[in-house]
């Protein structure tokens, strides 16, 4: 029908016309850093000479400590977080499937609260909290994990919750008991390995929220990445705006790759994980 | 899928006493009682509390204080302007982006860009606006040389129009992830049965498909006007020294220690944005019950 393939070309037209004007205005600033960077000495020439610093790991290290320090400083946070929350979130939600049924509203209230709070707000109100993490247990970086787990519990129930959804937790850890298993082998050798694809992408998007922390390390006076680059922003920017964008192109490659792995829908980002409907609860 | 775990009674379990089921959840509650609630209590309780401790309602009306008045004003212009704005032509692009072949190349491409820029905002994004707008940033040189000046980039720093735009380049992302399901949710039968009836493709979007998509459209207009409002470092990077929005003067009344009795004035900033959240959030908590009646396949 000559309508119809009359539609599918309006359909392409319009589909490319759109997504190229977005693309221009979505490359456009990410050309400029990637210029910014390659500027020679006095905004003249052209000079590779940022981002072969950048790729020498000794030469930053030694010249701009704060970097260093910030990198591992959130390479260290993202690592502890998505642990603690881990640690926090998987044996509860399994739990409350199993014995607790009744508490499952009030345990999903308290993870989504954060989305109400505001991470600014949530600094004030941590404030005086952290003084005492600070007197007892000393001031290292890495204690703000414990305030990155309450930032990242909505997303991170989100997808726990869709994992868990997915296979029948009761049967499961019944026949396991019934076998004589533990219920720490339960959590470790049954649940754990069933739960693989919601860990994974739970921890993912903990690793991410991380990475990208400005706010509460920066009124707490800690140094994490986004710090060291915002400080950095003002001595020396080259370095700070390639450290940007690497991280940028970074994070689509690996988002890009996982969209090819795995089954569920490609790019999935922090908000679409919120957004997944919930299966009625009624069914027979 | 039936969920069974939760539909059956926990009768093979109940005979264990509850209170050593109880104990399996104490960890959390601790948790989020020390790190999430006490937090929120110290921010609503200190909003009346004076710098002695004694209850008081200075902290919130000193909310009326012009400075803080312009502070919350520009905050939600901020919000409303680039949620609205980014919801339309986040709208269209996720519109642009479903009617390309499920899974295609295409597809995965629009999605992991904006799963990344949806995330971008902060730091790293105001070094990329400054230097495209400074003096001899890429755009400044580009547009010079077609005739349009861009003032010497001045006007990125007015949270009018700078920030505007650059809140922009992570409102759009957000709506295309965010909006995405509900238009892959549109039928193609539907646009068939319109078009056997006579219909054209404007009766179509005016009463088949805009309306299946109002409430997700508004839902998701909600979210991003929250995920604006709340933001503090794209703007903290872009005007240090200024303190034009909400959250920017909570940041600095927090490490102001100049002024004694400031810190719970910042108390009362805060419970404000914790207010306005709220009700945004109950709206669309509200739309998103709605949107899911029409949307459940």
């Amino acid at each position: 029908m000559s309508g119809r393939s009359a539609f599918r070309r309006r359909q392409r037209v319009f589909r490319w016309v759109t997504l190229t004007l977005l693309m221009v205005f979505f490359l456009l600033p990410l050309l400029g850093m990637l210029e910014f960077t390659l500027q020679g000495p006095g905004g003249n020439g052209r000079t590779l000479d940022t981002w072969r610093t950048l790729a020498d790991v000794s030469q930053i290290s030694l010249e701009y400590p704060a970097l260093k320090e910030g990198f591992l400083a959130s390479v260290g946070l993202a690592v502890i977080t998505p642990l603690v929350m881990l640690v926090l979130l998987v044996p509860t939600m399994t739990w409350v499937r199993l014995r607790l049924p009744g508490l499952s509203r009030t345990v999903e209230f308290v993870c989504l609260l954060p989305l109400t709070v505001p991470a600014i707000v949530l600094v004030v109100g941590l404030t005086p909290v952290y003084a005492w993490v600070y007197y007892l247990v000393g001031s290292s970086t890495m204690w703000l994990a414990l305030a990155y787990v309450v930032l990242v519990l909505p997303y991170a129930y989100r997808s726990l919750d869709a994992g868990l959804r997915a296979i029948d937790v009761r049967t499961l850890s019944e026949a396991a008991r019934s076998l004589g298993a533990s219920w720490f082998t339960v959590m470790w050798r049954v649940v754990l390995p069933n739960l693989r694809t919601a860990v994974l992408s739970a921890s993912f998007l903990s690793v991410a929220l991380v990475l990208g922390e400005f706010t509460i390390a920066s009124l707490f006076s800690k140094k994490n990445l986004q710090v060291a680059m915002y400080e950095l922003g003002k001595s020396d920017a080259k370095i700070s705006v390639a450290v940007g964008l690497a991280s940028l192109v970074f994070g689509f490659v690996v988002l890009f790759a996982m969209s090819f792995v795995g089954t569920r829908p490609a790019g999935a980002g922090r908000v679409a994980r919120l957004r997944r409907p919930r299966p009625a609860k009624e069914t027979p | 899928m039936a969920d069974t775990a939760s539909v059956r009674p926990a009768g093979a379990l109940r005979r264990l006493r509850p209170s050593g089921a109880l104990a399996g959840v104490v960890p959390f509650f601790a948790y989020t009682t020390v790190f999430l609630l006490i937090p929120t209590l110290v921010v609503v309780i200190g909003a009346f509390l004076d710098g002695d401790n004694r209850p008081t309602l200075g902290n919130v009306s000193a909310l009326t204080q012009p400075a803080v008045v312009r502070g919350l004003v520009q905050s939600v212009v901020l919000s409303a302007v680039t949620a609205l704005g980014g919801a339309v032509i986040g709208g269209v692009l996720a519109y642009a982006v479903s009617t390309a072949r499920p899974g295609s190349v295409t597809q995965r491409f629009f999605t992991s860009l904006c799963g990344v820029l949806a995330q971008f905002g902060g730091v790293a994004l105001a070094f990329a606006f400054i230097a495209s707008f400074s003096a001899q940033g890429l755009l400044s040189v580009l547009l010079s040389e077609v005739g349009m000046s861009t003032g010497g980039g001045l006007w990125l720093y007015e949270w009018d129009r700078g920030l505007m735009l650059v809140y922009l380049y992570f409102q759009i992302p957000l709506m295309l992830i965010v909006f995405l399901p509900a238009v892959e949710g549109l039928r193609p039968q539907w646009r068939e049965a319109t078009e056997t009836l006579g219909g054209t493709t404007w009766t179509y979007w005016r009463r088949v498909a805009g309306p299946i998509l109002l409430p997700s459209f508004v839902g998701a207009t909600l979210l991003l006007f929250t995920n604006a409002f709340s933001a503090y470092s794209t703007a903290k990077a872009l005007v240090p020294q200024a303190n034009p929005l909400l959250p920017l003067q909570i940041g600095s009344s927090l490490s102001s220690e100049v002024i004694l009795g400031q810190e719970n004035i910042g108390k009362a900033m805060a419970f404000e944005m914790v207010v306005v959240v709220a009700v945004v959030m109950a709206l669309y908590a509200w739309l998103d019950k709605r949107s899911g009646r029409w949307m459940s396949r």
